[in-house]
Order: structure tokens, then sequence, then C-alpha cells
């Protein structure tokens, strides 16, 4: 530990002169796991991310990380300790981390906070970031509604928020826009991450007669299974292309790497400012994996359209006339969802036969 | 829509596989009088020791095998501990469970995603697709018969051989068994061994033919339905595959509910191994006389021959 010249680093920041003390030391940047990079999903593509950032900045940027940090007091701690350790950003990459992730920043102020996927900004200090998944769960389910012949997708849920709600309805919805009778059959893990579990339920899906598998968690188990039964799937949060081209057609890929570039850019030239980024295909924070030769050309072509159209801000996936569930209206003709109502999502569209569990 | 028996009879018997395994190994060892909560620590060792064999060897034969020496080996750990340092068996079980996590992470850690071998199904596909039998009694992994088969070779070695009579004196009264000359030091660390290869063969089932992959922690608490199982089965070994295809069976069932789309409370269910768990517990423990002919009288005490 170099402990010295971060004492010196301390003193200057004191009086007042931490801009010339900064170029001087590399710039550090913590990153807080919920998992482990080796998860292939999740945590695999921040850390991808990361990586990203050490690339880009050379030997001006340092990174830190811890993984499987839990979410609550010990992730204070954990963040409190990489501060401590000289860390001058801190991006912490769970949902649950939100608390733990404002407190921490009440008591460092000079500290830069970036929190992914939640809504918690206390402090000028804190930011919140993440990605329109519901853009890429589009044209999966675009890809799905035409490649199913059983007319039944089978959809492997987390936990019945409104990130994985809009996710089933954006897929569902474009899956009905190509195949009217396609039927959507959702099953709760009430897990991200429990291989065994996902598997099971991949089964059980496959069991009750669905030839394409969706999921929403983050192992590559439902694609062993998908693999064996000889249908469909979609990679999730990571490429997962060592099951293309079957079972997986097509992926729905977190890119981080540009934003972490350009945050951690803003910061150490001082140009950072408080923000609630939620980007999609657009801005390349949602990638499509690469769509296997399993899909028919013309279905490709379709699919590339609709991304096309997103990234160039054509196209929203959630564009009336969208009824909810019950059969009252939700977004008229024409009528575009805004992100208050999308960010609180809590109900299925019309045409969904299942119930979200309370 | 209704859900289909025979594709639920299938699942439920490859779900409760690897907990099986782990069970009826921890059953014999649990019989010898030791307690070894290092179940989860040993499957997950299993797992990683496997995936890394079938990966590097391409051998589904070698990479059971190394599964069950990497179960066996980190129950050696315990029993050292145990046996010969006189540790307290219950810290050392979860001692054990937490290095073994840490330790199949680190070993694991250039693995995931990596592509295995499959592995071949003993019966031809002709036998597999015969009507409602194919699939129920013809189409499972070789693992899942060798788990079956075995519940019944411990039964019979327990109930019916001169071995199985001098391990359950062991667990009963060590200073008896002492007295009368059997090792009582050398007997148990043989059943913590069997109960690591166990444990460490469901472990390997579960990474190398269910989930085809390695990830951190992917065991995710079957080493704890296992011990809870014993307990359910009142060390009995056809209630140990019973109480297996009961919980596994729960577990797929709750899933095609859910698949069928009749509304069912998944936390109730997910929860009910447990549930039933401490329901038995409770039972057993209101009549003392039954809890006192199941549970090994010997079962979690440190035995020292001068004493």
């Amino acid at each position: 530990m170099k402990l010295l010249p971060r004492l010196l680093a301390s003193a200057a920041l004191a009086a007042g002169l931490a801009l010339p003390a900064a170029a001087q030391d590399p710039f550090t940047v913590g990153f807080v796991y919920i998992g482990t990079p080796g998860d292939y999903g999740w945590t695999y593509e921040h850390d991808q991310g990361r990586l990203a950032v050490e690339e880009h900045f050379g030997d001006a940027v340092d990174t830190v990380f811890v993984e499987n940090v839990p979410e609550g007091p010990d992730a204070e701690r954990v963040m409190t300790q990489m501060i401590l350790n000289g860390a001058d950003m801190v991006f912490t990459t769970s949902f649950g981390y939100g608390e733990a992730t404002n407190a921490v920043a009440g008591n460092f102020p000079d500290v830069y906070f970036e929190h992914a996927t939640g809504y918690l900004r206390e402090h000028p200090n804190v930011s919140t970031y993440s990605a329109r998944f519901y853009e890429g769960r589009a044209v999966l389910g675009h890809i799905a509604g035409q490649m199913t012949e059983s007319n039944i997708v089978g959809y492997i849920a987390s936990y019945p928020i409104p990130e994985v709600i809009r996710g089933i309805n954006s897929a569902f919805l474009h899956a009905r826009e190509v195949n009217p009778d396609v039927e959507f059959r959702v099953v709760w893990a009430y897990t991200w991450f429990d291989p065994a579990v996902e598997a099971d339920a991949a089964q059980a899906l496959i069991d009750a007669g669905a030839d394409v598998i969706m999921q929403h968690t983050d192992s590559t188990a439902p694609q062993a299974v998908a693999q064996e039964a000889g249908i469909i799937s979609f990679g999730q949060a990571s490429d997962m292309i060592q099951f293309a081209p079957l079972p997986r057609v097509a992926s729905i890929i977190d890119n981080w790497a540009p934003y972490y570039i350009r945050r951690v850019g803003e910061a150490m030239e001082g140009t950072w400012e408080q923000a609630d980024t939620w980007e999609g295909i657009d801005t390349g924070m949602v990638v499509i994996g690469e769509m296997t030769d399993a899909i028919p050309a013309e279905l490709r072509a379709s699919a590339q359209a609709m991304i096309d159209a997103m990234a160039a801000g054509e196209y929203h996936p959630f564009t009336g006339p969208i009824n909810r569930q019950d059969g009252t209206a939700w977004l008229a003709e024409g009528e575009i969802a805004d992100d208050g109502t999308l960010a609180g999502m809590n109900f299925y569209v019309e045409g969904m036969t299942g119930e979200i569990p309370n | 829509m209704i859900i289909d028996p025979v594709t639920l009879i299938v699942a439920l018997v490859t779900v409760s596989t690897p907990v099986l395994l782990a069970a009826i190994g921890e059953l014999v060892v649990e019989k010898s009088g030791v307690l070894n909560l290092g179940v989860e620590g040993m499957m997950i060792m299993g797992a990683v020791c496997g995936f890394i064999a079938a990966h590097e060897t391409g051998s589904p034969t070698l990479a059971f095998l190394a599964g069950m020496a990497g179960g066996a080996a980190l129950s050696l750990i315990f029993a050292v501990l145990t046996q010969f340092l006189m540790a307290n068996q219950v810290a050392s079980g979860l001692a054990l469970t937490l290095f073994g996590l840490g330790l199949a992470a680190l070993l694991g850690v250039a693995y995931p995603g990596q592509p295995v071998p499959d592995v071949a199904k003993p019966f031809p596909e002709a036998i597999r697709e015969i009507e409602v039998i194919g699939p129920i009694l013809f189409s499972h992994d070789l693992v899942t018969y060798l788990a079956v088969a075995l519940v019944a070779a411990v039964w019979l070695v327990l109930t019916r051989t001169r071995t199985g009579l001098i391990i359950r004196a062991v667990g009963e009264s060590h200073d008896a068994a002492h007295a009368l000359g059997y090792k009582v030091v050398r007997i148990r660390i043989l059943a913590i061994l069997f109960g690591g290869a166990c444990a460490g063969l469901g472990g390997a089932f579960l990474s190398v033919v269910r989930v085809e992959n390695w990830i951190e922690g992917m065991t995710a608490g079957a080493g704890w339905i296992a011990l809870a199982l014993v307990v359910f089965a009142s060390w009995k070994p056809g209630r140990v595959l019973l109480g297996a295809w009961l919980f596994g069976g729960i577990a797929a069932l709750q899933l095609r509910l859910q698949a069928a789309e009749i509304g069912v409370p998944v936390a109730l269910l997910d929860a009910s191994p447990y549930l039933v768990t401490i329901i038995v517990l409770v039972l057993m423990s209101s009549d003392r006389t039954r809890a006192a002919l199941n549970a090994p009288a010997a079962l979690g005490r440190v035995f020292h021959a001068s004493s």
C-alpha cells in the first residue's frame, strides 16, 4: 500500500488542491458486484465495462472491484472501504444497493457515485443509470412469435417487478403482432440466479408445450435444457454465444462499456453532472447479439429493420393502441408510453393469459 | 390445461437425483454417529471437480469419479478435524461448507461457460420412446439409476449384513463398539469418506448433466435439503428415496402449475420441504420412544478411546 502518497493526496485535497493532486495520481474507479464476473450474465457484462474503462484510459485510471457483495449494510462497508483505499468514483451494480449507495455518498461528497437500475438520488454526487432492456425484448419477441410452431412461448421470469413485467409485455406485444395465435406461459423462479431452478423451469415450460424459451434470469442453464430438447432460446444479459447457432438464435446484451467510459471521462474532467440515465439500442447500451442462420433470412431482415428503427428513434416498443389485460385502454392509437408508467409497470397487456403474482 | 403426469414423474426423478445422492451418503455418515453439516460444501466441490474433469478429459466417467474424489477429499478434512483432533462436529461441518464454497469458486475461476461432453443415456432411443413406460423407466441418466440402486444397497448393507450392524453399533454406542474391539475412528472415517463421495457425485451430476455448466454457488442450498431429508426420513434409506421424490416432486410440480397458469402460492410450495421437515421433527420429538428408535444415539458425540 502506498500510504505516503495517499496521505499527501489527502492533505492536498484538504487544502483545496484537489485537481492538481488528482492529475498526478491515477483516477481510481471502484465497482461493487452482486455476483461474480464468472456468471456469464449480469455481473460479467459489468466487468466487461470495467475492463473497457481500463483499456480506454490506460495508466490514467485504476479500477478495483469487490464481488459477491450482499445488498444491505455490508455494501456500505465495502463502498466505504473502497473509498478509504482511494476510490474517486464508485459504480454499484445492483438494484438493492440504492440505500447503501446514498448513505455512503452523503459521507463522501467529493466521490462520484453511479447506481445501476436504481432511482434514489439523495445527494448531488449520486447518479442512476439503467438500460431500456424492453427494446431488446421487443426484437426477441418478434423473432419468437414467428419461430414458434406450437404457438407457446415459455418465459422464465425472476421476480414480479416492473423491469421484468415490462420485458414480458414488450416481448409478448411483438410476438402477437406477427403471430395472433401465440401465447406466453410465464414461470416465476423467484431468483435471479439459481441454475438448477432455472433448468427445471425451462423443462417445465417445454413439458407444457413451449418450443421457444425466453429467460429473465442470469444463468445459462435454460440454454442447456433447450439444446437437449431441440428448441429455441435467447441469450440473456450476456451473449451466451457458446450455445449458438442453436438453441441460442439471438441474444440481448447489456453493454455498459460506452456509458462507463463516458462517465469516468466526465468525472476526470470535472464535467460530471448528476443524471438519471435510461438508454437503449440508440446509444448501444442494449445490443442484440448475432442472429444465427437458424433464423430465416427474411425474419432476420425484419428484426434488423426493427433494431434500426429503434436506434434511429423512429419506433417505440410501447406505441398504442395497447389495452391492459382486463381490456381497459392504456395507450390510444399512436400514443407512446411515458417513462413514468414504464418505470412502474405492474400490469400485463391484453392477450396475456396468466396472472402476475403479488 | 392439465399437467402431463409422465413428464412430471420424469422431471421429479431428475430433479431429486443430486439431493438423493447426498442424502443417502449423509445417512450412512449419521448412522455411524457423525453429524457432518458440510454436505453443501462437499456437493459444490464435487460439482467443480466433476466439471473440470469433464471439460479437460472429455470423459463423463472420469468426471463422475473426479466429483466423488473432490467430495471425499473435502470430507477427509472434516474426518481429520472431528475424528483425530476431536473438534466439534457442528462447527466443523459448517466450516466445511464455507470452505468448500470458497475453494470451489477458486478452483473453478477459469471454467464457467466451458463446453463439456454430452453424457450418453444408458438405454437406446427405441426403448426410451415406448409410451409412458419408456420415459418414466428408461429415459434417465446412468447416475440416476445408480442413485436408486445405491439406496437399495445401503438399505441391504445396513439392515442385512454384519458390516451394517457394525456401522450401526458405532453410531448407537461408540463406547460399547470400542469395548467389543471395533475400530470406531476408522469406521467413522470410512463412513465420512463415503458420504463425501456421494455428495460429490450428486454435485457432479448437477454441473455435468443437469446444468452443463460450472457456476459459482450453483448447488444453491441442495446440501441443506439433503440434511433435512435425512431427518425427514428418520434415518431409513427407503424413506430417503420417497422423501427425495416428494421434495423433487413439489419443486417440479410448482413450476408446472405455473406453466399451466394455475394460481398457486409459489413461496409456500418452495418452503414446503423445510416445513415438512419441521413437522416431522415435531412429531418425532413428541414421541420419545419412537425418536429414540430412529436417531443414532451417539450422533454428534465426540469419541475418545480413553473415555
